[in-house]
């Protein structure tokens, strides 16, 4: 326990000596979330190595239930990507954040409380605390959301996100009452036999949804994503789409562990909440220009498949196959450590190119892999592994998803996980379309800005954490064994007598596959490599323009028009916005074309709606006088009302 | 001295608060009632719990001498009117605040009470000073009555947790005195903006930042 303490106090701390120095604050910081990162992880892989769960126990009367804090499995499992992004996103900001951008002090002691929160979030085990972690993540998230609180657009996201995390919590504070109610105590942990499919099981569980739903960012209520992730900073992106938005998925995921036996629609439930984040999440990503808030709808996307691999999991649950209870399971918590790796990765790469272009947007980038080829070669690391292809670990946790909707479909009557398939394959091949479109743009091809021309590479403090991150994404892509068994001790406590899934998996095949996919890649850049040597072409030469004279930059192919076919075609869906002006006679006017995709519920839902109901609401401002003893009066009078209400 | 006599005291004290026109006077007065407020515990005889001793004591440093050195620091970096300035007059004030005592006499009677507390004075003087409290924080304009005001309105809190201060956990009450400390210090800065910003501290000007 002192090791995860030690990193807790490290990491609650990192910013504060930035405070007091005058130069190098950032790099103490990074200093100490470094240390607090090897602690923790040094904890986490103790508990996932078979060794003894720490736990914190308090005198039973201070908060009427013992147990404080349970690094148990799946506490260890999430707290391995915490502190590695948040000690990665340190480094990364000490150069990525400086003064220029303002308030670098105050984004670092908010980045440092926000991993505390992080990190005493994941081990909670009593509902208070688990609570009052929850929010003191939604309010650093927030502080660090509206960091250049200088832009109408920051303000925007920040008031979205915080009004949405709020109603979450509110959510979370009545399930946890309601849960509190069945087991007459305020510790977290298993739930009687035949709760769940009570009455009060299902108002509690869809509490819960809801409340871990909007955080993780399921599709109906992920509003508050896409602005928030553009307008953080790039390593807060990082943090908050890597591990943040994690901790729904964490809360999800503990409600398995505590309910024994789960009806049928909740799986039910989770693979169509699945089905509908990953395939909406990636379509919605095609549809955007902003660089981050592509990134954004992506971490959509892959919540939709962890959800699943949920789901997958709770089926085999409800109908005792505990197979495929195991494979589905691991898929989904092994997806968790792997979107954090290589989202973290892109939100990183990413930031770079907005650092180094002043822009996120895509059509203003182009040929940016000759200037910064270090980045270039991290973004495709990243949009690799997040196309789920080998061999990189995206590949191996869908792996495990497919694998288990095949077996599911070996046991059932009807094969519904056809579906489940289908959405996989679906979402993956829209990914693959999406980032050919990001990478393509952003870095092939030529600048299309005098900005994207003078992009210079990031510097090497920048580029560290990503090849960390990097690497990663390669071990656990090759050699997927390394993970396997602490996998197992995590997914151990989801459900009984779990088989063990790297087994299920055949994992070996994955690296036999993984080495000989990477060899003969290899070897084909060699030969290319051969060939490119042995005819000398001059460098500077501008692509072949199909014979027009002045083929200027901007006449290279958009990300609009890459995935206007695909845009075009889910129109149904997404309600693509398109401006354009009619183009005639033989010398016609210049013309603006203008397209993008507004998010489903929050522009054309929500938005509206509270527009109308902020109309109807304005009948109440004769009560905001803006007179300080009128409120008060208010006050009084809701005393006087109470007191004589109480009496009568 | 009885407590019931140092209630007594209270309770007048807010009616003079209510009926003073002077600033100086209210702030005295404020101090005076703040004192009194150390002394009743002691003259309940809850004199030989230490902590509550310990309470009393603190209680009498932080409002008879703490308290008066900001507001004497306020006094003099910002140049206050000597006039309270209220939106409603003294003598409907002071019925005002004869009708909040009558009916906290009548609620503290009509009050569904803990089982074992002794119906004493200390309920409808609580409430009374409370209502006093809130009757100066809504009718004075100046920013200084406020706080005032508000030191009363804490008063009538601390009479009602005087109640219950044998079971009261220590922490519950020095959050009381921090809660009181910190309002005190926030009104003082809040108090030297608003003359920065208005150049006077009528805190009507404040209506101005509504949106």
């Amino acid at each position: 326990m002192s090791l995860y303490l030690l990193s807790l106090l490290l990491a609650a701390g990192s910013g504060i000596p930035g405070l007091f120095l005058r130069r190098r604050g950032a790099e103490v910081a990074a200093g100490l979330m470094t240390a607090s990162a090897l602690a923790g992880i040094g904890a986490a892989l103790g508990v996932l190595a078979g060794g003894p769960v720490p736990s914190l126990r308090l005198p039973a009367l201070a908060l009427t239930s013992p147990s404080l804090l349970v690094l148990d499995a799946i506490a260890a499992w999430f707290l391995i990507p915490v502190l590695l992004l948040a000690a990665c996103g340190a480094w990364y900001g000490v150069r990525y954040w400086e003064d220029a951008h303002g308030h670098p002090r105050w984004v670092r002691l908010v980045f440092g409380g926000l991993t505390a929160a992080l990190i005493l979030l994941v081990a909670a085990a009593h509902t208070w605390l688990f609570l009052l972690a929850w929010e003191a993540m939604a309010i650093g998230a927030f502080f660090l959301v509206s960091t250049e609180d200088r832009l109408p657009e920051t303000r925007r996201a920040a008031w979205i996100y915080l009004v949405s995390t709020h109603t979450g919590t509110l959510c979370l504070i009545g399930a946890f009452a309601l849960l509190a109610g069945v087991a007459g105590t305020w510790d977290l942990g298993a739930l009687p036999r035949g709760f769940a499919s009570s009455r009060l099981g299902t108002q509690t569980f869809l509490l819960f949804m809801v409340g871990f739903g909007l955080k993780a960012g399921v599709m109906p209520i992920h509003i508050w994503l896409p602005p928030a992730h553009a307008a953080a900073p790039s390593h807060v992106s990082a943090l908050m789409s890597g591990v943040l938005i994690k901790m729904g998925i964490l809360g999800m995921v503990r409600l398995i562990a505590w309910v024994p036996d789960p009806p049928l629609w909740w799986g039910a439930l989770f693979l169509g909440l699945g089905g509908v984040s990953g395939i909406l999440g990636v379509a919605f990503a095609l549809g955007q220009h902003d660089l981050k808030r592509l990134l954004a709808y992506h971490s959509i996307e892959n919540i939709g498949i962890i959800l699943l691999g949920l789901g997958l999991g709770l089926i085999g649950k409800s109908t005792s196959q505990s197979a495929l209870a195991a494979l589905g399971f691991a898929g989904a918590l092994l997806h968790v450590l792997n979107h954090s790796l290589f989202k973290g990765l892109l939100f990183l790469a990413g930031g770079s190119v907005v650092h180094a272009t002043g822009t996120r947007n895509l059509e203003r980038m182009g040929g940016l892999a000759k200037a910064m080829p270090w980045t270039s070669a991290a973004f495709l690391t990243g949009s690799w592994a997040i196309c789920g292809l080998p061999p990189l670990n995206g590949f191996v946790s869908e792996w495990f998803i497919y694998l288990g909707a095949f077996r599911a479909m070996a046991g059932a009557r009807w094969p519904w996980s056809v579906g489940v398939l289908a959405a996989l394959a679906l979402i993956g091949a829209l990914a693959l379309a999406c980032f050919a479109k990001a990478y393509g743009t952003a870095f092939l091809g030529t600048p299309r800005t005098p900005a994207a021309a003078a992009a210079h590479e990031a510097p090497r403090m920048m580029l560290l954490p990503m090849a960390v991150l990097a690497g990663a994404c390669v071990l656990i892509g090759v050699f997927p064994m390394v993970i396997a068994s602490a996998l197992d001790r995590a997914i151990a406590g989801l459900g009984q007598a779990l088989p063990a899934s790297s087994r299920l998996a055949h994992l070996p095949l994955v690296t036999v596959l993984a080495l000989t996919l990477a060899l003969l890649a290899l070897g084909l850049a060699r030969w290319a490599w051969a060939g490119r040597r042995s005819e000398p072409v001059p460098a500077e030469l501008p692509t072949w323009d199909c014979g027009y004279a002045e083929a200027l930059p901007r006449a290279q192919y958009t990300a609009s028009s890459f995935a206007d076919g695909l845009v075009t075609g889910a129109r149904w869906a997404l309600f693509p916005k398109v401006h354009e002006a009619q183009v005639q006679g033989p010398f016609p006017e210049p013309a603006r074309f203008e397209s993008h995709v507004p998010d489903l519920v929050l522009d054309r839902v929500l938005d509206p709606a509270f527009r109308l109901g902020s109309r109807g609401l304005a009948l109440l401002h004769v009560f905001q006088t803006g007179q300080l003893p009128v409120y008060l009066l208010y006050v009084l009078l809701t005393l006087l009302f109470l007191l004589i209400w109480m009496v009568v | 001295m009885s407590p019931d006599f140092l209630i007594a005291l209270t309770m007048l004290t807010n009616f003079t608060l209510v009926a003073t026109s002077r600033v100086n006077k209210a702030i005295q007065l404020a101090v005076f009632q703040g004192i009194l407020m150390g002394l009743i515990p002691l003259a309940m005889g809850l004199g030989k719990h230490t902590h509550i001793l310990l309470l009393a004591l603190v209680a009498i440093a932080v409002k008879g001498g703490f308290i008066p050195y900001l507001f004497r620091r306020a006094l003099r970096q910002v140049k206050i009117r000597r006039e309270v300035d209220p939106y409603v007059g003294y003598t409907v004030s002071l019925m005002l605040c004869a009708a909040g005592t009558g009916l906290s006499l009548v609620l503290a009677h009509a009050l569904p009470l803990k089982a074992g507390t002794t119906p004493t004075f200390l309920v409808p003087a609580a409430l009374a000073t409370l209502f006093t409290g809130f009757l100066l924080l809504v009718s004075r304009r100046t920013a200084l009555t406020q706080v005032v005001g508000y030191l009363v309105l804490e008063n009538g809190i601390y009479l009602f947790g005087l109640l219950l201060v044998e079971e009261m956990p220590v922490l519950v009450e020095t959050g009381i005195l921090l809660d009181l400390f910190v309002g005190v210090f926030v009104m003082g800065i809040v108090i030297n903006h608003i003359h920065m910003t208005f150049d006077s501290t009528d805190t009507g000007f404040l209506a101005e930042l509504k949106d």
